[in-house]
């Protein structure tokens, strides 16, 4: 149960609010607008409230013991909220029964607010760590005060202060003790936290917060919610997701039913959203009936005869060229390799477009009140909307506040807001709240799909037979040039940029003495739709090559798939990892490969049509990397050459393990995405638009495919890193890979049909 | 207008009986935890209750539910009902969540059918509900956690 909303505006002082602006930036690596310190410290207004202490923007206590953890990442099925309040509760010594959470807005105060990439753990946690411990040292000072002991005969436990035999609780102390305290910034980056073995949260069985009610039914999303006076939009997508224009409406045959009001164009400044209509109604029933009847003539953008295949010839036109793209990875001389080489093994691997399919359709509430614009809904990048909306708005940034609710699926398609830009902007036309709800195949088709990619590689080997180097090119659509351009990376030679998370993956952590990657945007994907961040994003697709290319090299050596990696994963140079995200660097790779080896007795005989395969991945970035190897046995039906999935194994090392079931529910069900974009869902471009918008032809893995799982998670106690996207990387190519130990049949192309 | 039963309460709409059952139950009556996914009964979010079998309820007109009895999530309180919600809870199925009022709704169909249903009658009346989480294997799970705790 949530504290009353006046709670979080009472008693917040200086230090960790700024602090914890700072931190978060520096966890993206990047400074970014909208995370300054001055924004975030803005919110101290009042202080000295005796019955609420509130040491940090991060959580709130009152005078009942009661804690309240604010959490601004998006609640999508990870239980963010569980894992980082109990990253607070743990150092602040809380009893766990009084903690709650609350998912918060998008006021400034909480610094730049994204949730993908798995980053919620691994970049909150050193700062809620701090806030933690800051609340608790105070927290230790005013009890030892009451009890009349020396602080450091004291410790905080179960939501008291203790010394001995005696002790005070945190809501006497909030109630009565003295808790007016503050930390200089130096003071808040030199806060000690708790030794890993003094903790009694972290690492500990917990039921995630959110489970009860979304169990009953209670649980509230974003297209949940209604205000008085609201109309429906429903949209009429255009033929092309860009340069299509209406020629004309009739809604003649719309007039007769009941609830219809008028079909409206949209007219975007942003310019995000090109050719659209919306069928205004009173009702949703009345708008999905209106929309039927109304009929638009548009005129269709220049993409409007793309095809899937198209999209590819592009691809590998582009990664021939071995002038083309950007430098991502440049180690030693590849093209002297290249010239040295005895001979070459060159593939080329293909992945093609996948849909969010996210189970809640995409929509947006929107109400203009007292100079603000209230957006209702679920999202995972406020920060990255709502520069898009003032400017579709013709507003500032700060008449726009976007309310948080439940994601009824994420997966990074609520990564981008953009259907809240036709919603806000028939709220301002119209004059009144605006409810705009997709239907499915509107959604699919306005959906930024993982783009169709190619990528061919080339290793070289001497006259020895040993690999002397691989050149790697990978094209595809890039997500953040459509997006997000400031979040691009530069050239390792500083000429040109680069979308790191369309090319994560392919900076592995094998040990290559000659190693380029170039990373290609595919111009014709660009043009013809909007590509996203799908789940595990660039490492997604990346690693289908990457590990299908190493089980290639292992085949052709004649060498084991498991020791030919362990024998490029020796941790050494580049490889050798670093403090604090990455410490040991391959060496942990090559533990979790060992070790997923032993537990699915790797090498054993089996029956004709059985194979198995293997694959690692170094997680979404070589900064904070998961560790994970996977292995999977596979039957291939002799005459139907249906591929089923036996039992997956999965060995996986994220450091330290905050919330134990949270993390293996993410890896259960990244581990299960792995198998459906390998063997079940997928679908292609045609005359410029996803063929498959629906469950009738577009079909994610269900019940009955289910292959049995083995999950295992390297107990660590090193710095905690991500868990929602890796264990899906490596699934895809040890299917492939154990394809082809069943049927010596090389699959290149992803979705696997054979 | 129509009148039917609403988790055992008497209600009526004035919506044209071609609405689907859905809207009127969400919008209408304002029960919000039976979810809109796929409009075609392919996904399952939107499944409740009509005369106690799981129905889909977005291709379900409401005039077939006049003088019928719906149940909804809210109004789930079956022993099956209880026995796996519980069991959700302590399994901890629900990862994003919009999903699991349909499966529960199904599950309670599927145990008020066969009071300890084998791996196979889990898939032939679970396949039609898509997690998009993925939660398949716990979800199997709870409902055969429900199963014997209600058989014992």
């Amino acid at each position: 149960m949530a504290m009353p909303k006046e709670a979080m505006t009472i008693s917040r002082r200086t230090f960790l609010a700024r602090s914890a602006g700072a931190t978060l930036v520096m966890g993206l690596g990047t400074v970014l607008p909208g995370g300054n310190s001055s924004q975030a410290a803005s919110d101290i207004a009042t202080s000295g409230g005796s019955t609420h202490f509130s040491p940090s923007v991060w959580f709130v206590m009152d005078d009942t013991g009661a804690v309240q953890v604010n959490i601004a990442k998006a609640e999508m099925g990870q239980h963010v909220g569980t894992a980082l309040a109990r990253i607070v509760a743990d150092e602040l010594g809380a009893d766990w029964s009084k903690v709650s959470i609350e998912h918060v807005d998008s006021d400034p105060k909480w610094g730049y607010m994204v949730t993908g990439g798995s980053w919620s753990v691994v970049t909150s946690f050193d700062m809620l760590s701090k806030a933690g411990a800051a609340g608790r040292t105070i927290l230790v000072d005013a009890g030892a005060a009451m009890l009349g002991v020396a602080a450091d005969k004291c410790r905080a436990e179960g939501g008291a202060v203790i010394a001995g035999d005696k002790q005070v609780s945190f809501a006497e102390i909030v109630a009565q003790g003295d808790v007016d305290r503050q930390f200089s910034e130096d003071e808040m980056a030199a806060m000690p936290v708790k030794p890993a073995a003094q903790r009694n949260l972290i690492g500990r069985a917990t039921t995630a917060l959110d489970l009860p009610e979304k169990t009953r039914g209670d649980a509230r999303y974003g297209l949940d919610i209604e205000l008085p006076n609201m109309v429906y939009a429903h949209p009429l997508v255009p033929p092309t997701r860009y340069g299509s224009s209406i020629k004309s409406i009739d809604d003649s045959a719309a007039r007769d039913i009941p609830g219809y009001q008028q079909c409206i164009e949209v007219e975007d400044p942003s310019d995000v959203i090109q050719g659209w209509a919306l069928v205004i109604a009173d009702t949703f029933p009345a708008a999905m009936q209106a929309a039927e009847a109304v009929k638009v003539d548009w005129s269709a953008g220049p993409t409007a005869s793309v095809s899937e295949a198209d999209i590819h010839a592009r691809g590998e036109e582009l990664v021939a060229d071995a002038d083309g793209g950007t430098l991502f990875v440049n180690e030693g001389n590849i093209l002297a390799a290249g010239d040295a080489a005895a001979t070459t093994t060159t593939a080329t691997y293909r992945t093609g477009t996948a849909l969010h399919f996210t189970l809640e359709p995409q929509n947006a509430l929107v109400e203009f009140k007292d100079g603000v614009y209230h957006v209702h809904a679920g999202n995972q990048w406020q920060s990255l909307i709502i520069p898009y909306l003032a400017a579709a708005l013709e507003v500032e940034e700060s008449a726009i506040v976007l309310h948080q609710y439940y994601l009824g699926g994420g997966f990074g398609r609520r990564l981008f807001g953009d259907q809240m830009i036709p919603a806000a902007l028939a709220a301002k036309q119209l004059g009144r709240p605006v409810k705009l709800v997709f239907q499915r195949d509107a959604d699919s088709r306005f959906d930024c799909v993982r783009s169709p990619s190619v990528a061919k590689f080339d290793a070289f080997f001497d006259a020895d037979e040993n690999l002397i180097g691989i050149d790697h090119a990978a094209a595809a659509g890039w997500p953040t040039l459509a997006m997000a351009p400031g979040f691009m990376g530069e050239g390792v030679d500083g000429a040109g940029k680069f979308d790191g998370f369309s090319i994560n993956g392919a900076d592995h952590w094998y040990t290559l003495a000659n190693h380029r990657v170039r990373a290609i945007n595919n111009d014709l994907a660009q043009d013809t739709f909007l590509p996203g961040w799908l789940r595990a994003v660039g490492p997604g697709w990346i690693a289908w090559g990457v590990e299908s290319f190493m089980d290639e090299l292992a085949d052709q050596a004649g060498v084991d798939p498991v020791e030919f990696r362990l024998s490029i994963l020796d941790a050494s140079g580049k490889n050798s990892g670093h403090e604090p995200r990455a410490v040991k660097g391959a060496a942990r790779l090559a533990a979790v490969l060992r070790d997923v080896a032993k537990r699915s007795n790797w090498g054993r005989q089996l029956p004709a049509g059985q194979g198995m395969g293997v694959a690692v991945s170094g997680g979404q970035e070589r900064d904070k990397p998961t560790w994970t190897a996977c292995v999977v046995h596979v039957t291939v039906d002799e005459d139907s050459s249906d591929v089923k999935v036996n039992k997956i194994w999965q060995t996986l090392d994220c450091g330290t393990v905050i919330h134990p079931d949270g993390a293996l529910a993410q890896a259960e069900g990244a581990t299960l995405w792995g198998v459906s974009l390998a063997l079940h869902e997928g679908t292609t471009f045609v005359d410029g638009q996803v063929k498959d918008t629906n469950l009738d032809t577009y079909k994610p893995l269900r019940m009955s495919d289910v292959p049995e799982l083995d999950i295992k998670f390297i107990e660590s106690a090193e710095f905690p890193t991500g868990l929602g996207e890796p264990p899906l990387i490596a699934v895809a190519p040890a299917i492939g890979n154990a394809v082809f130990a069943a049927t010596g049949k090389r699959t290149r192309d992803l979705p696997i049909r054979l | 207008m129509i009148k039917f039963k609403l988790n055992g309460d008497n209600v009526k709409t004035d919506s044209p009986p071609d609405t689907p059952l859905l809207w009127v139950i969400r919008d209408d009556l304002k029960l919000k935890g039976t979810k809109f996914g796929c409009g075609i009964a392919m996904c399952g979010a939107c499944t409740v209750h009509i005369d106690g079998t799981a129905t889909r309820s977005c291709i379900t007109p409401v005039s077939v539910v006049a003088d019928r009895d719906v149940t909804t999530i809210e109004g789930l309180d079956s022993a099956e009902g209880k026995a796996l919600q519980a069991a959700w809870v302590e399994h901890q199925v629900p990862q994003c969540g919009y999903c699991q009022s349909g499966q529960i709704m199904q599950a309670a169909d599927l145990l008020a059918k066969q009071s300890s249903p084998d791996d196979d009658d889990i898939n032939t009346a679970m396949s039609g509900n898509l997690c998009r989480c993925m939660a398949y294997t716990r979800i199997r799970k709870a409902i055969k956690s429900a199963a014997d705790k209600k058989g014992a």
